[in-house]
């Protein structure tokens, strides 16, 4: 039986009973952790993870991403707090009994053996037998596209080609657990893109359940299943990517992904005035007085006339532009409010900083986060 | 292209004090040795022949031999688990046992021998220590084997601990993480990985504290057993008491030789690019 074939048949089974996909498999529950007693670098996270889904942890650096993989790795004990694997705690478990594969920012491959003894290092640890051992690390290796590297050290091999030993390396036994700590973040940008295509296939080839750490949005919104934002010690939002681009809960997640722009909005007898703009046609949540209004850049466009309901119609005054290429960003100010605009580049052709312009986004196009 | 070219002259330039220092001090003296251990007056080999066909100098080579081998694996014992323990924890723990590390080469061999011979004295602290345990007659301690092996191994220690720090400061904390994960306890993660990559370092220092143990000359004759000598003790013996200038000088090229060949060794099979990490 091959990696792929044990993977997929447990991956079956698990389909087979239909009700184990809905069901968290990796359960993080009231996640703490505090060094010095006192300051909290995780401050209390909560997350059920699906079988075989794939999970980023985004969020800047010094947000607690990284240190939550590490207890979820067994290299940090939490202060308080427990972590469920299949239904059994774990946060008492050492890290090496846990069965979780793990790939480092740096590789983390051993200097002193070759590519092969590397990926059949987890297998020796399990006392498997000698010839088995070289077949199985030769099939990974062969799976990430290695197979005639098999006798090179890691000094012999570029880090794309490292970093794809370490990948073999975490999944050779059979880990259930996949966990990839800014895996890429040495890689310069198209080896990035190849690298984050061949991570997704090997993901849905073997169907592991995988967490991603990253502070690259973009490499979280086309990678994972399900996002979980990241910021001083908390989860802000754990939702699917385009949820979290879409429909934001807090001002944090809506300014860390994408590009934005926030207006205050307010609750007035039973409709919402916005800041500068006056009172929106449209529906009230129905949680309370203040909102942040939330309006992407790319939702803005020209004006060109027309029915005005259902629109915010504004005059701009263009300060600056940035040009992209396929696109252009527009900064300037309308109603008093700073705001940036992204236009095709073919609408934009004309444009000049100074020029005055008329510019529409359909209030349904803003999104409110309640003011907490 | 010409400024160029006056700067590598003037670095050159620089070399020339401490080639000029080195040439009349060590050059010249060296020389003088060798002229020695083959003169009496005129030319003739009989020092050499003396140390080769006397079986005394053999048993004073090889019991420097034994020495200077225990000294290393001592120092090699006692400085490996401190200097992992300084890269493991870091922090203000490592910074603190590092200092006092360094500090310690702060004090001279001279000063720090003496140390241990009113330590170890028959009137010394130790002994009036053991007496009062009930050890009646408390054992001789200074003039023994067992008292210039120790002071040699303190004495020799900071060198292990730098060389083994060294090396181990560059191994990644993250293999050793990496290697648990894959399944590795903690004991088989320190086997595999970390002994492994820390291997240079205790090549380092084994040959740094070996040579300068052959070479002793201090400790071995204020604090050894007199019936015990090491070579360089040997060699200050025979110029101080039997003024035999020949006889030491050839013992000294011999002690040079033998060290030369140990440095030999390690470049053959390390490189003396590495020594110093």
């Amino acid at each position: 039986m091959t990696v792929f074939d044990r993977h997929m048949n447990a991956l079956s089974q698990t389909h087979s009973q239909g009700v184990v996909m809905t069901q968290a498999y990796l359960e993080i529950r009231d996640l703490v952790k505090s060094y010095d007693g006192k300051q909290q670098a995780v401050r209390g996270i909560s997350l059920d993870i699906r079988k075989g889904e794939f999970v980023s942890f985004l969020g800047p650096s010094g947000s607690g991403k990284t240190t939550t993989l590490m207890m979820v790795a067994g290299f940090e004990m939490p202060t308080s707090g427990s972590i469920l694997l299949g239904g059994r705690e774990i946060a008492p478990v050492p890290a090496h009994k846990r069965n979780i594969g793990m790939v480092f920012q740096n590789y983390a491959l051993f200097p002193h053996m070759t590519a092969l003894e590397n990926v059949g290092f987890p297998l020796r640890m399990r006392k498997t037998p000698a010839a088995e051992i070289a077949r199985r690390a030769a099939e990974a290796l062969d799976m990430v596209g290695l197979a005639a590297f098999g006798g090179r050290h890691p000094r012999e091999m570029s880090g794309g080609q490292q970093q794809r030993v370490a990948l073999a390396r975490a999944l050779v036994f059979g880990p259930d657990v996949l966990l990839l700590d800014e895996p890429l973040g040495a890689l310069d940008k198209n080896l990035r893109e190849q690298m984050q295509v061949e991570i997704k296939r090997i993901h849905r080839e073997l169907g592991i359940t995988t967490i991603y750490v990253t502070h690259d949005q973009s490499e979280a919104m086309t990678m994972s299943d399900r996002i979980a934002v990241f910021s001083q010690g908390v989860v802000e939002q754990f939702a699917p990517p385009l949820d979290i681009y879409q429909r934001p809960t807090t001002r944090f997640v809506g300014s860390f992904i994408g590009d934005s722009n926030f207006l205050d909005v307010t609750r007035q007898n039973d409709g919402l005035v916005a800041q500068g703009i006056g009172a929106l046609n449209i529906a009230a949540p129905s949680q309370a007085g203040k909102f942040h209004g939330l309006v992407r850049p790319e939702a803005i466009g020209l004006w060109t006339g027309g029915d005005e309901q259902g629109h915010c119609v504004l005059s701009f005054l263009i300060e600056g532009l940035v040009h992209y290429g396929d696109s252009v960003l527009l900064i300037g100010s309308a109603a008093g409010l700073n705001l940036r605009a992204r236009l095709p580049s073919v609408q934009a052709s004309h444009l000049h900083e100074g020029d005055t312009i008329r510019i529409a986004w359909r209030e349904n196009d803003m999104h409110l986060i309640p003011v907490q | 292209m010409t400024t160029l070219r006056n700067e590598r002259a003037l670095l050159w330039l620089l070399l020339l004090p401490v080639v000029g220092f080195l040439a009349v001090f060590f050059l010249v003296p060296l020389s003088q040795v060798l002229y020695f251990s083959v003169m009496d007056p005129g030319f003739t080999l009989k020092h050499y022949t003396a140390f080769i066909t006397d079986g005394f100098y053999w048993k004073v080579l090889f019991g420097t031999f034994q020495t200077a081998a225990f000294v290393t694996v001592l120092a090699l014992l006692m400085a490996y688990p401190l200097a992992y323990m300084v890269v493991r924890l870091g922090g203000a723990f490592a910074t603190t046992i590092l200092l006092i590390v360094t500090m310690s080469f702060w004090t001279s061999f001279l000063v720090r021998t003496f140390a241990w011979m009113v330590i170890l004295g028959n009137n010394g602290p130790l002994r009036a220590a053991m007496e009062m345990l009930g050890i009646v007659p408390a054992p001789q301690l200074l003039f023994t084997r067992f008292s210039s092996t120790l002071a040699m191994v303190h004495l020799l220690i900071p060198f292990m601990v730098l060389a083994l720090y060294s090396v181990m400061k560059k191994i990644d904390p993250n293999l050793t993480r990496a290697a648990r994960s894959l399944g590795a306890s903690p004991f088989d993660a320190f086997r595999r990985i970390f002994l492994p990559l820390s291997a240079p370092g205790i090549v380092n220092g084994c040959t740094l504290v070996f040579i300068m143990c052959l070479g002793f000359y201090v400790t071995p004759v204020l604090l050894g057993s007199p019936r015990e000598q090491m070579i360089a003790g040997l060699i200050g013996q025979q110029i101080e008491e039997f003024l035999e200038f020949g006889e030491a000088s050839a013992t000294s090229v011999i002690l040079l030789a033998v060290t030369l060949t140990v440095f030999a060794l390690y470049n053959r099979f390390v490189g003396l690019d590495k020594l110093w990490g």
